[in-house]
């Protein structure tokens, strides 16, 4: 299966795909140009035989810190029903700052998935019809799943390890 | 949350025809079970629009997996689906220990499996019994809500909690089950078919609920795949797609079960493929608790799986163990993993990047609620808005694992 599908990727959209070294997943995977991606998986959905149907998951990966040179991926989960529910992964890779087209024309379900895509990470994608927050109020500042961001929200910059010492050194007769 | 909706909403409605209304259900409101807010402009009693907002009870589990390691962020999955713990744990786990590529003893999977069904029948007994419940039908509900109720108290005796049960642990169980388990679960099986022939010709057969629920909150095949509907909801449709069966885990293989299926997707059939689904699990929990096998209650990894206290405090060699596992957490290698389960209310997907350090480089959930809950303003669009409470029970949104 997987052959085949790399086949026809490289057979129609090769100038569309990076070369790129594979991850040690359990999903095989292809690594996409952004301007690629909407004729790919709208190929890939309405191909006879591989037959794409089924937008699986979309999320993306921030690899801030690690050798892996372009800053975020956004990953989509394609599932084939017709061939034993065959996955494969389009793996997308964005600077931060790019934006990616918007696959809601192709899937519907694609919508609430991407905005929290974009919620999360600040990845925009071009041409959705609600490109807003969902889960954050709108007045929120930053982007929470981005490496950068701590755990413990912005203005608190100091690690919950030193926490002990900053409350040893707290002068607790002050104010007494 | 408030200012952005209402600013949201002024700026989406701004120009309401005459005679329009907008009304506010949520985000906390009795039909709704959970803080989910919907915006919905009415023509008269119709729905001309409708607007979900979500995020209420958003804690940002992912973000959290990136500090918890592997067995700590169980305690969040317990907190996604709060109606079928159990069902999240052992998605979790799985996902883990196929990433680790463990193998657990048989006994650990029987138990995993009895009780990811037993969830399951818990789960659609919430969801069927709130459906009576919002269109008026109380009796039903009370009567299966025993049943459900004897669940967990197997699961209370079994775990020591009844929510949050935090149940496996990675290599196996947090504890081996206790002795009168089999006989409950055989006792509880022989009560729970009675129970739901009752609830048949108590809810199910009754004219009322038939006439209000028939036809009402379709959504076609194509579209139902479009959105990503799993579970119940897709199989209403009539797609038979199932985990279990497509790509099977624990043993779903080598036990025999059917695949109920609806016609049109409504709120009827929602309902129906969950009464067939609970008979279902029934079937399931009675071939596995018959040839029940003795053994280990996790697998035999002292550098992966916690000893036992008692070892701890007199052996060396345990306490270097139970010390390396608290201080520096499991060894996961690294790599990425999609893991999916057939939890209760669809594919409940889990998606790890680990770079090989104590705690995961990402974790991702792909809740089954987050992607069919935003096909709901298609689903009630033009129907009446007393029907969309019925939609919007029958869909079972659960709040914790929309937000996740």
């Amino acid at each position: 299966m997987i052959e085949q599908v790399e086949e026809f990727l490289q057979k129609s959209f090769s100038h569309f795909l990076i070369d790129q070294d594979k991850k040690n997943s359990n999903i095989p995977h292809f690594y996409i140009k952004p301007e690629g991606i909407v004729p790919i998986i709208q190929a890939l959905k309405e191909h006879k035989t591989l037959a794409f149907q089924f937008l699986n998951d979309l999320t993306a990966v921030d690899w801030l810190g690690t050798n892996i040179s372009t800053r975020f991926e956004v990953l989509y989960l394609l599932k084939s029903p017709k061939n034993q529910h065959f996955q494969i992964q389009l793996r997308v890779p964005v600077e931060e700052g790019d934006s990616v087209p918007s696959i809601t024309s192709i899937f519907k379900g694609a919508n609430w998935p991407e905005r929290e895509v974009y919620d999360l990470f600040g990845i925009e994608f071009l041409n959705h019809p609600y490109m807003e927050r969902i889960l954050l109020p709108d007045n929120f500042v930053g982007y929470p799943l981005r490496k950068d961001y701590p755990l413990e929200g912005p203005g608190q910059d100091y690690l919950i390890e030193n926490l002990l010492e900053i409350h040893t050194k707290e002068d607790i007769t002050e104010g007494i | 949350m408030y200012e952005k909706t209402q600013a949201h909403f002024e700026s989406k409605f701004k120009k309401l025809p005459e005679g329009h209304i907008l009304v506010n259900l949520g985000p906390s409101h009795p039909a709704t079970h959970g803080i989910l807010q919907n915006v919905i402009q009415l023509d008269g009693e119709r729905i001309v629009d409708s607007e979900s907002v979500i995020g209420y009870v958003h804690r940002c589990f992912e973000k959290l997996g990136e500090r918890y390691d592997y067995n700590q962020f169980l305690v969040c999955t317990d907190r996604m689906n709060y109606v079928s713990t159990p069902m999240n744990n052992i998605g979790w786990i799985l996902a883990v220990e196929s990433l680790m590529k463990i193998e657990v003893p048989d006994r650990v999977t029987y138990v995993r499996m009895i009780i990811a069904e037993l969830s399951r029948i818990m789960d659609h007994i919430v969801c069927v019994g709130i459906l009576g419940v919002d269109i008026g039908a109380f009796s039903g509900f009370l009567h299966l809500f025993h049943q459900r109720e004897n669940i967990y108290q197997i699961l209370e005796k079994l775990t020591g909690a009844r929510l949050t049960t935090t149940f496996c642990r990675v290599g196996g169980m947090e504890r081996d089950i206790y002795p009168e388990f089999e006989a409950e679960v055989k006792l509880l099986c022989k009560m729970l078919r009675p129970a739901l022939k009752e609830f048949n010709t108590l809810l199910i057969r009754n004219k009322i609920f038939n006439e209000r629920t028939a036809g009402i909150g379709g959504i076609s095949q194509e579209d139902a795949i479009s959105y990503g509907y799993t579970g119940p909801n897709l199989r209403a449709t009539g797609v038979d797609w199932d985990v279990r069966k497509d790509k099977p885990y624990m043993f779903y293989d080598r036990v025999d079960f059917d695949i109920p299926v609806g016609e049109d997707g409504s709120v009827l059939h929602r309902t129906l493929v969950r009464m067939e689904e609970m008979e279902q699990s029934i079937r399931i929990v009675e071939q596995l608790i018959n040839k029940f096998p003795s053994g280990a209650y996790h697998a035999d990894m002292p550098n992966i799986f916690l000893p036992e206290k008692n070892r701890v405090y007199n052996n060396m060699e345990e306490l270097i163990y139970h010390f390396k596992i608290i201080m520096h957490g499991i060894k996961v290698p690294a790599g990425e993993h999609y893991f999916a389960t057939e939890a209760a209310n669809g594919e409940l997907g889990f998606y790890i990047v680990s770079q090989g350090e104590k705690t995961p480089w990402r974790v991702h959930v792909r809740r089954p609620c987050f992607w069919y809950y935003q096909s709901f303003p298609d689903l009630i669009r033009g129907g009446l808005l007393a029907d969309s409470v019925a939609t919007m029970s029958s869909l079972n949104v659960i709040a914790g694992e929309l937000d996740c």
